[in-house]
């Protein structure tokens, strides 16, 4: 499995509003396709992602089939202090991916 | 089973067991594959989600392409307006796709520390719909916002031959 990637800024100032992107490799099964042989493929997919910073979660999402596969997602946080933003996915085999960023408040 | 109780009680005729074997059959084959979300279950959802708060209608943008050939990795920006401060600002976002087979795509956690009510991510389409998004306000309040599309080639559907 491919590492997780994410792009954080390495510095910011402090209140600054930093955009955050994430993307990982996943096959993200729905649950409602059929293979070749007509039986019905098992859901397979990331159902939570959350972001850390310093251990305190400043975003969470909860997700549906609906999302695609390699599930990307953007947003955002205010640089607070400088520390470490984790950011972990949870999928339906209880898999965590996990990886970490840090990042300088000047 | 089930098939021989039929013959014990009703003592049917081969022929008529047959038949009836065959019309149970076609019913089987004139189902669609997976149950799609209906009116019914979109609205179940929300309560779920929002409880009996009414949605006020404004305030959130959703940037989706009027048209994708295929349903299977859609682009989605949401915007709610909020000034995102600590008394002020979004808890949630509910995205909900009715023409899929299950009404609810995703929720996204805000909260005070998001700087900035603003998500991107990616979505899987059955088919031609209109996405719905709502945002739960720090008040109390929902606010809600659409956006349609039209999918050429609907997700799930060609997975069946897919490798």
């Amino acid at each position: 499995m491919a590492e997780p990637r994410v792009r954080v800024p390495s510095t910011a100032k402090q209140g600054e509003i930093i955009e955050i992107k994430t993307l990982l490799s996943h096959p993200m099964e729905t649950g409602h396709s059929r293979d070749v042989y007509g039986k019905l493929i098992p859901r397979y997919i990331i159902h939570t992602f959350t972001c850390t910073y310093n251990g305190e979660e400043v975003f969470r999402a909860d997700w549906h089939p609906a999302i695609a596969a390699n599930p990307y997602l953007a947003f955002y946080t205010v640089a607070t202090e400088s520390g470490r933003l984790r950011f972990e996915w949870i999928d339906d085999k209880d898999t965590v991916y996990a990886t970490e960023a840090e990042i300088t408040v000047v | 089973m089930k098939c021989t109780l039929i013959w014990q009680t009703a003592r049917l005729s081969r022929r008529t067991l047959l038949q009836r074997l065959g019309a149970a059959g076609m019913l089987v084959v004139l189902r669609p594959a997976g149950a799609w979300a209906t009116k019914e279950t979109v609205q179940q959802a929300i309560r779920q989600l929002i409880g009996a708060r009414e949605p006020q209608p404004g305030g959130v943008t959703l940037r989706l392409p009027k048209i994708a050939e295929t349903g299977n990795s859609v682009p989605l920006t949401i915007t709610a307006d909020s000034p995102m401060t600590p008394e002020d600002h979004v808890l949630r976002i509910h995205v909900f796709v009715e023409g899929n087979p299950e009404p609810v795509a995703a929720t996204y956690h805000l909260g005070r520390r998001a700087g900035k009510a603003e998500i991107s991510t990616r979505l899987r389409l059955a088919r031609s719909q209109t996405v719905l998004a709502l945002a739960e306000m720090s008040d109390g309040s929902v606010r809600s916002g659409t956006a349609s599309i039209v999918v050429t080639l609907g997700a799930c559907v060609e997975e069946v031959w897919g490798n």
